[in-house]
């Protein structure tokens, strides 16, 4: 949609007419749907954080990250690191801190990766996040190894203290609040994103993408343009780390493993990456995909291969790629 | 001392199965240009097939009847190879990197669950072939004598390869393919077949390295996993798609992983990758890689 954006401009008034509609369901849904659902909903939209941001390397950039699990898992460590040594039971503190520190290992990291790009980019992204995943594994008498760290919902705090999980429901109102925590985190990161691509500088990254040496002639600095690029979009995976802990109440060094790197690239590639809503899509479906696969059989790797390689084959724009192009077709445009 | 030898003998042990593997993901992404992100997975699968055809049909078997048997993966992982080639890769050669790359992990997860489905969640052995060859003195200490010939596996095979890619007509092939792809289809030669044998041939030597890993250790789910990123760390010293490099890559892999384990347990991953990560800022083509 960016794409045509560019060269039509699609009116505010009908983005404001798509967005709209959907923004309400999403606030009614907890409504009509059990906690089990609400959940559910709460994990595809801190993926869908994760994946915006992604898709800032991928699709703007041109820069395919294997690495990506690196971040999310520092927000997530960050976080719990924060409930183990400090005691802080505050959601507001766990954003501060873990974007901080996910934002100076991401400036670290992506100050070496955009040295590269292509391949190597991927490799290096890949070796580096590894890097994490080997210390989160090694270094059980801080991390937890295997085990992991424990952050239980009931000494979180939402809001600087308001909203606290104790007595009886705890756990459903947990959910409730929870959702609409991420809801709006959602909304705010989705809207500085789009004005983060829209802007001057996403323009200048899309330049880069599409031709290197023009982008240069233009003035353009490409390096220190990629590497801003990678600073606001691991910083996005890093906030869906630090918001996926007190969901999951657990966090273990398979966050950090290359897999799930993969799988955010699935979740991009899903959705579609050349367009901004794509990723969005794409993770929200990725992740019942996934609940689904995983809850009807013990070969749900094999399903969401298969899914992988149909949708490489035969969909390479992914699932908004295909609604714009059917919709194309009935309103004559393509 | 004798530690030393023992750890020393370990260390080449280990790099020879590195080797194998690492030399098949560097020689596809030399002809082919494609990252195989399969390839640890093929390997696995090289071990697997190799420990259930010998706990299947040689139990109690002699000592030749085993090793009839021992290259049973490799030759089912090349196979497997030839298939995955013109069905799978052929359509994505035209397309930009990140669907070669996702469709190499589609069929990561794919080959995952099948070995889980097709072997059981259960690890497989085939201890009864190290148990067959005894074990020799080192100094004061024993020492498997299968490891010494999986040593010398490992050398007969990159021997092998070298002569194989420098004095062979299919190897001056392949290297002319590598070098461009479209001069050597226009100069007459059959592309796609080059690309198959490549393929199954980088996919044979995974399975080797399968096949002669499993008698020492056993075949678990998620060791392709692992391997896979150990072998992108090797080939990422060496130089993607260089011979020699995989050689030297596996060497330098292994001694560090050896000498780690025994200082720095706790960072000896961490520093190999590390190790790959400098390799990569200051020399990307790694050691002996190509421009």
């Amino acid at each position: 949609m960016a794409n045509n954006a560019s060269r039509t401009g699609p009116s505010m008034l009908l983005i404001l007419a798509c967005v709209i509609p959907i923004l309400v369901m999403l606030v009614a849904l907890p409504k009509f749907v059990d906690t089990y659902q609400t959940q559910l909903l709460t994990y595809g939209l801190v993926f869908a954080i994760a994946a915006l941001g992604f898709n800032l390397l991928l699709g703007y950039t041109g820069l395919l990250s294997f690495g990506h699990s690196a971040y999310f898992g520092l927000g997530a460590y960050s976080a719990a690191f924060m409930v183990r040594y400090l005691g802080i039971g505050s959601m507001e503190l766990f954003i501060l801190g873990g974007l901080l520190i996910t934002g100076l290992v991401t400036a670290a990291f992506g100050y070496i990766c955009v040295r590269h790009t292509r391949i190597f980019f991927g490799i290096l992204t890949l070796a580096l996040s590894q890097v994490l995943w080997t210390l989160a594994y090694k270094f059980f008498w801080v991390t937890g190894g295997t085990d992991g760290l424990r952050v239980a919902f009931g000494n979180l705090t939402l809001l600087g203290g308001l909203i606290d999980f104790k007595g009886r429901d705890a756990y459903q109102s947990f959910t409730q609040y929870y959702y609409y925590y991420v809801l709006f985190l959602f909304c705010v990161c989705t809207v500085l994103m789009w004005v983060i691509v829209h802007s001057p500088f996403g323009k200048a990254l899309q330049a880069i993408r599409d031709n290197e040496t023009r982008a240069q002639f233009l003035g353009v600095r490409i390096r220190h343009y990629r590497w801003l690029a990678f600073l606001i979009s691991g910083s996005f995976t890093g906030l869906a780390g630090i918001l996926w802990v007190p969901l999951n109440g657990l966090v273990t060094p398979d966050i950090l493993y290359w897999p799930f790197s993969g799988e955010i690239v699935f979740m991009t590639v899903l959705g579609g990456f050349r367009t901004f809503t794509g990723p969005i899509v794409g993770a929200v479906v990725f992740n019942y995909l996934k609940v689904y696969a995983v809850a009807s059989t013990a070969y749900w790797q094999l399903l969401l291969g298969i899914v992988l390689m149909v949708l490489v084959l035969a969909l390479p724009t992914g699932i908004v790629g295909m609604i714009a192009r059917i919709a194309g077709k009935f309103t004559g445009r393509a | 001392m004798d530690i030393l030898i023992i750890q020393i003998l370990n260390s080449i042990f280990y790099a020879c199965i590195l080797f194998l593997i690492a030399t098949g993901l560097s020689l596809i992404y030399g002809v082919m240009r494609i990252v195989n992100l399969a390839h640890g997975s093929l390997y696995a699968l090289g071990a697997y097939v190799t420990a259930w055809t010998i706990g299947t049909f040689a139990v109690g078997a002699p000592i030749w009847v085993l090793f009839l048997l021992l290259p049973a993966g490799a030759v089912a992982v090349a196979a497997v190879g030839a298939l995955i080639e013109p069905t799978l890769l052929r359509p994505i050669y035209n397309r930009p990197e990140e669907y070669q790359l996702l469709i190499t992990f589609a069929l990561l997860l794919i080959l995952e669950d099948a070995m889980h489905f097709l072997f059981g969640g259960v690890p497989l052995t085939a201890g009864a072939v190290i148990d067959s060859m005894g074990t020799m003195r080192v100094m004061d200490l024993r020492y498997p004598v299968y490891n010494l010939l999986v040593i010398a596996i490992g050398i007969a095979a990159a021997v092998f390869l070298w002569a194989f890619i420098y004095r062979t007509k299919f190897g001056v092939i392949l290297r002319a393919t590598s070098q461009n792809m479209r001069m050597a289809s226009a100069l007459g030669l059959n592309v796609k077949r080059v690309y198959v044998q490549a393929f199954a041939l980088g996919c044979f030597m995974a399975g080797l390295g399968g096949a002669v890993v499993v008698p020492a250790q056993a075949a678990v789910l998620g060791m392709g996993i692992e391997a896979l990123i150990l072998a992108f760390v090797v080939v990422v010293i060496g130089g993607l798609g260089s011979l020699e490099g995989a050689l030297i890559g596996a060497l330098i892999v292994s001694f560090v992983r050896t000498a780690g384990i025994q200082f720095f347990p706790e960072i000896e991953l961490a520093v190999l990758y590390l190790i790959a990560a400098v390799v990569l800022l200051v020399r990307p083509t790694g050691l002996f890689g190509r421009a």
